[in-house]
């Protein structure tokens, strides 16, 4: 399986000796004091995980059947049992299906964006393994290591009407300033655009360990057979590539279906909610409003979509096989 | 690789990988074009860093100053409180080792320990892993609130902690650990954390090493659970602070440049120096 290959292409395992069952342990799991071994061990993260990665999807399913607020957070006497009235008010907010559609067209931009574009740099990177390629991926790879704030203030500088640089780039071609940030249908893209900017980094790099891990011998086949750059790509590595592409496009997906960063950063999710996604609208709900247990309604169903999602790449990589 | 002399195989002319050749300097010259681009955002921070404010906000725009000036760095550091906010995030940084060193034990007790409920605890981590924080912000700061650690660096770095991926990397490197050298230590004497300590961890120095570098790489950029969890301004790390930058955008555009430099230089030079680790990371999520 690719995921085998790029464990063996990122040569992480200097130790290649098969996982082996230990004899040792199990004869002297005999006296107590050893037999609570592992558990010391696994006990303080299997402890912060049920704290911070299980439980608050229990916490958060309780309190969305709540009115929890600022005053239910001071005294909890004050917080009373509403049963489902927090979600049918979500699916009759007019600012909760703008933050959907708002996401939805996120998406949409992002998505083919990212994967398209990863790919496209992947493959031309892969062409050559000299020292002048190698030097150009850390080019592609840095903006997914930098903070978020700090990009977003640059671009957001990039981006400034008056004195920004990518409006007198345009004057240099008799295009009037554009507002990019303050125009509700543009705001949506310029934001976009940062994220697909700071997201290649990462498929890029998951891109080529698969794209090192295809055989040399089928593309050197298909050269004998006269094939040429082109059909090579397309009828040979890119059909070898299709786990490793369809396992980008599902993180991406999930990764536009959670985008917060760079609008928060950017616009606050201006102008108008023009660029409020669904996690941004959650936040706002939660610690601008304080409507926790309404907030929590939210977090619900963002999380049955992203579990969905999950399921079907699970199920997607079943059927991978082997080559 | 792909100066095949076959691509140009009807080219009988002798030269026989020139095609290919011009084919690689044409997409190089591309990916160069591509990766000044890429490049452009950070090489402007850097150049509007030093320039004094009344270029940074002048039209047409300059891209290199003729008076370079570092007192928007020194601004920085003396009029506003980024000592404090670096010190804040070296130890919101210096906490997520810890959560290195509990995810290690926990790898280590999955990769090499046989105990009752081993099955079921390993999926609990897995299943983590489909959680999104975005999901569970609201009621985890609900579960910070209750544990009385809001507004401390602990609050603020305790949630992203330990990760089951993580755990999950460090399970999987270090069952192919050869399993007689911890048994032939614990039978000269030594206690199952000094085997731990002494033997196990100096083992999986390629694991450790790529997984300290995103550990610092996430701690250094970390920002929702400061900007979530700090009430006092004295508890802000560098991207709490540089967000309030923001707000101030028409105003001193060499400023923000310059506190955006504090935090991206950084990580610029660990990734020059780290690179081959960073990217066997990322490579390695691949596995998710």
């Amino acid at each position: 399986m690719v995921e085998v290959q790029i464990l063996k292409a990122t040569n992480i395992n200097h130790y290649s000796q098969p996982a082996a069952s230990m004899p040792g342990t199990r004869k002297r799991s005999g006296s107590i004091k050893n037999r609570i071994v592992p558990y010391l061990f696994a006990a303080p993260s299997m402890i912060l995980l049920v704290t911070f990665g299980i439980f608050p999807i229990l916490v958060a399913a309780f309190v969305s059947l709540t009115d929890m607020n600022i005053s239910g957070l001071a005294d909890r006497s004050n917080v009373k049992f509403v049963g489902l009235a927090n979600y049918a008010k979500l699916f009759s907010d007019h600012d909760f299906w703008q933050a959907v559609s708002n996401t939805a067209i996120f998406a949409l931009i992002g998505i083919p964006s990212v994967v398209l574009l990863s790919l496209g740099v992947a493959l031309l990177l892969n062409r050559s393994g000299n020292v002048f390629f190698r030097a150009l991926r850390a080019f592609y790879f840095v903006p997914a290591i930098t903070g978020i704030v700090a990009i977003s203030l640059i671009w957001g500088y990039l981006y400034n009407t008056q004195f920004g640089f990518l409006n007198w780039l345009l004057s240099l071609v008799h295009i009037h300033a554009i507002q990019w940030l303050s125009n509700p249908v543009l705001a949506k893209f310029s934001v976009a655009l940062v994220a697909i900017w700071r997201g290649t980094g990462l498929n890029i790099i998951i891109l080529l360990a698969a794209l090192q891990a295809v055989p040399k011998e089928y593309l050197e086949a298909a050269s004998i057979d006269g094939a040429s750059e082109w059909t090579k790509t397309c009828k040979v590595t890119i059909p070898l590539l299709r786990f490793a592409i369809f396992f980008v496009t599902v993180t991406t997906a999930i990764a536009w279906l959670q985008f917060f960063d760079e609008a928060y950063v950017l616009t606050s999710g201006g102008p108008l909610g023009a660029t409020t996604s669904i996690s941004l609208f959650i936040f706002n709900e939660g610690f601008q409003l304080s409507q926790f247990g309404y907030a929590s309604a939210g977090s619900l169903v963002l999380f049955v979509a992203i579990a969905f999602i999950t399921v079907f790449q699970l199920h997607g990589r079943r059927k991978d096989v082997e080559y | 690789m792909s100066n095949t002399s076959v691509d140009s195989f009807p080219n009988s002319k002798g030269f026989l990988s020139r095609p290919g050749q011009k084919m690689t300097a044409l997409i190089g010259s591309a990916l160069f074009v591509g990766a000044l681009i890429t490049a452009f955002p950070f090489i402007w921070m850097l150049t509007s860093s030093v320039k004094p404010q009344r270029e940074s906000v002048s039209y047409p725009p300059t891209i290199i100053s003729k008076h370079i000036t570092f007192e928007y760095f020194r601004a920085l550091f003396t009029q506003l409180n980024f000592n404090r906010y670096l010190f804040n995030t070296i130890c919101v940084v210096l906490i997520g080792f810890f959560g290195l060193i509990f995810m290690a034990m926990a790898g280590y007790s999955f990769a090499k320990f046989e105990f009752r409920g081993k099955a079921s605890l390993f999926f609990l981590v897995l299943a983590t892993m489909m959680i999104p924080v975005q999901v569970t912000m609201i009621p985890t700061y609900l579960i910070l609130n209750s544990l009385k650690l809001t507004n401390t660096l602990v609050g603020m770095a305790i949630p992203t902690l330990v990760s089951g991926f993580n755990i999950f990397l460090f399970r999987q490197f270090m069952s192919t650990l050869p399993s007689e050298i911890f048994e032939a230590a614990k039978l000269d004497g030594a206690g199952e954390w000094r085997t731990f300590w002494r033997i196990v961890l100096p083992m999986s120095g390629p694991i450790l090493a790529v997984q300290a570098v995103l550990t610092f790489i996430a701690g250094w950029n970390s920002f929702l659970w400061p900007l979530i969890i700090a009430n006092d301004q004295n508890l802000y790390t560098l991207s709490v602070g540089l967000s309030l930058l923001n707000k101030q955008l028409s105003a001193n555009p060499s400023l923000q440049m310059a506190a955006a430099s504090v935090m991206v230089v950084p990580i610029l030079f660990v990734f020059v120096i780290f690179q081959r680790y960073i990217v066997q990371g990322f490579a390695l999520s691949g596995l998710k």
